[in-house]
């Protein structure tokens, strides 16, 4: 065969196998209340996204070792555990593909992990597609976090950790970006509990929520890669060496996700900034979507 | 007369402009304590429907004893003071609410109904009542209300529009509420200052 000719196939078959990888595979599309979720493999990853149209992901899955956190932001969230290494009673609000949820679970045996979020199908599909099995001692809910919130604050139970997870990229629930929300999530707290927030790294809506975390809880542990996780503790943030001493106890167990100390401690910074004069999100004053991207 | 009915048409707009800024200020003012989810719009979207359709039919029942200019700007005005709720107490009201019914469909929709039913229901009356003041004989009926639906709609697109895309960036949800309620209550005083000095110019109904 001429040598052209072979260099011609030769291109062929590499072109037909990086297309062949590159493409998505759909295995589910399921069309909720609130939006379609579709589930898609890819390159070794399972993956859950909000919309046809939609590129970014929810919750990613390594197929073969489902252990091993895919992205930054459930590692990030994992530095709670350096401010407060053995919560005995875990609040998170937004589920997902369960991922927290099942590193916490899996991470302390011994805990109480209540996990609520709005759309049944995302329960549904966290459960059928991402192997997260609810453990004795989780409790899932299908209900809005902000009414969930009030009706806790009703019973008065409190928590040792709250993780704060239920915004995606393209809709932020406003009524849930508050200081009354926050101050709510606090009178949750224990005297020394910890909150840990996704919240948004960039723009007008950074600003704002920055500030209203600060008036709330006073100084905050900013965690930002693409993604931006607060870690605030109610008894005041504790300092590097107590952070440190954490990190070295937690090592080994945290390496079975795929993390630790190494990537982790460079990310905890003490000084995140605003403009000043930044309004606070409040329950009278909440454009959080509109902030977002400005 | 001509002024008067340019008061009547601005009553029916800005009638239009406060249902649906108050609907949307009502979904934000309920979030906080049942949610965002469907339920919440369904019961507001309900309430808001039913007040309607009752102040409908009173409008027009009104408007068929000696209609004026006068009366009409009490309804708006009756419309402005229902609302106070909505700006002083919508916290307390909302707080019992939700501490009696913990399901948050049923408690949007008890909320909906103390703080809007009868704001709502006394806006309702404002564009039938409109019309029975405009028409002036009944080869003309269907123009009159078809320029009054138009209005009182356009008014509606104007506070939907405004309020979701701009005010709630620059203002909190008491200064809207506010804000809106004193326009309110200046458009009553301009009606009624304009109807009082010619009365007589008032298109009469028979």
């Amino acid at each position: 065969m001429r040598p052209d000719r072979v260099a011609v196939l030769a291109f062929a078959v590499w072109l037909t196998a990086s297309l062949a990888h590159a493409t998505p595979t759909i295995i589910s599309q399921e069309k909720s209340l609130y939006r379609v979720i579709i589930i898609y493999e890819e390159n070794g990853l399972r993956c859950m996204k909000f919309g046809t149209h939609d590129n970014g992901r929810q919750s990613c899955m390594t197929i073969a070792d489902p252990d091993r956190l895919v992205f930054n932001l459930p590692k990030m969230i994992m530095g709670a555990l350096y401010l407060k290494p053995n919560p005995g009673r875990i609040l998170v609000i937004g589920l997902g593909g369960g991922t927290v949820v099942d590193v916490l679970q899996k991470l302390l045996p011994g805990s109480q992990v209540d996990a609520v979020e709005l759309d049944p199908a995302v329960i549904r599909v966290a459960k059928k597609y991402f192997a997260f099995i609810p453990a004795p001692g989780t409790n899932l809910y299908a209900e809005d976090g902000r009414v969930f919130v009030k009706h806790l604050l009703k019973k008065k139970i409190k928590y040792d950790l709250i993780i704060l997870d239920a915004f995606d990229h393209i809709s932020v629930p406003e009524h849930m970006t508050t200081r009354e929300y926050l101050k709510e999530l606090a009178n949750l707290l224990e005297h020394d509990g910890v909150l840990a927030a996704n919240t948004f790294s960039s723009g007008m809506l950074h600003a704002a929520e920055s500030a209203t975390y600060f008036a709330t809880f006073g100084a905050y542990y900013n965690l930002k890669i693409h993604n931006r996780v607060i870690l605030a503790k109610m008894d005041g943030i504790p300092d590097q060496v107590t952070i440190q001493r954490n990190a070295d106890r937690l090592e080994s167990a945290f390496q079975r996700f795929g993390t630790g100390k190494e990537w982790l401690l460079p990310l905890f910074d003490t000084n995140p900034t605003w403009p000043a004069g930044t309004r606070l999100l409040t329950d009278q004053y909440s454009p959080a979507n509109l902030l977002n991207g400005r | 007369m001509a002024k008067q009915k340019w008061l009547i048409y601005l009553i029916t707009w800005w009638s239009g402009y406060f249902v649906m800024a108050l609907e949307l200020l009502g979904g934000r003012a309920l979030s906080p304590f049942f949610g965002t989810g469907i339920y919440v719009w369904g019961a507001i979207i309900t309430l808001f429907m039913l007040s309607l359709s009752l102040g409908y039919l009173l409008g027009g029942h009104f408007s068929a004893r000696q209609p004026s200019l006068r009366k009409l700007s009490v309804i708006l005005l009756a419309a402005t003071v229902a609302a106070t709720p909505c700006a002083s107490w919508a916290t307390p009201i909302l707080e019992r609410v939700f501490d009696t019914l913990p399901d948050p469909r049923y408690g949007a929709l008890a909320s909906s109904i103390l703080l809007f039913f009868l704001p709502i229901t006394i806006s309702g009356a404002i564009s039938p009542y409109a019309i029975r003041l405009l028409v002036d004989g009944q080869g003309t009926s269907g123009k009159v209300a078809g320029m009054v639906f138009f209005i009182s709609t356009f008014g509606s697109t104007a506070g939907t529009l405004l309020t979701s895309f701009y005010l709630v960036l620059i203002f909190e949800l008491d200064q809207l509420f506010y804000g809106m309620m004193s326009i309110s209550i200046l458009v009553t005083v301009a009606a009624l200052l304009i109807g009082s000095v010619s009365r007589e110019a008032v298109p009469h109904a028979a």
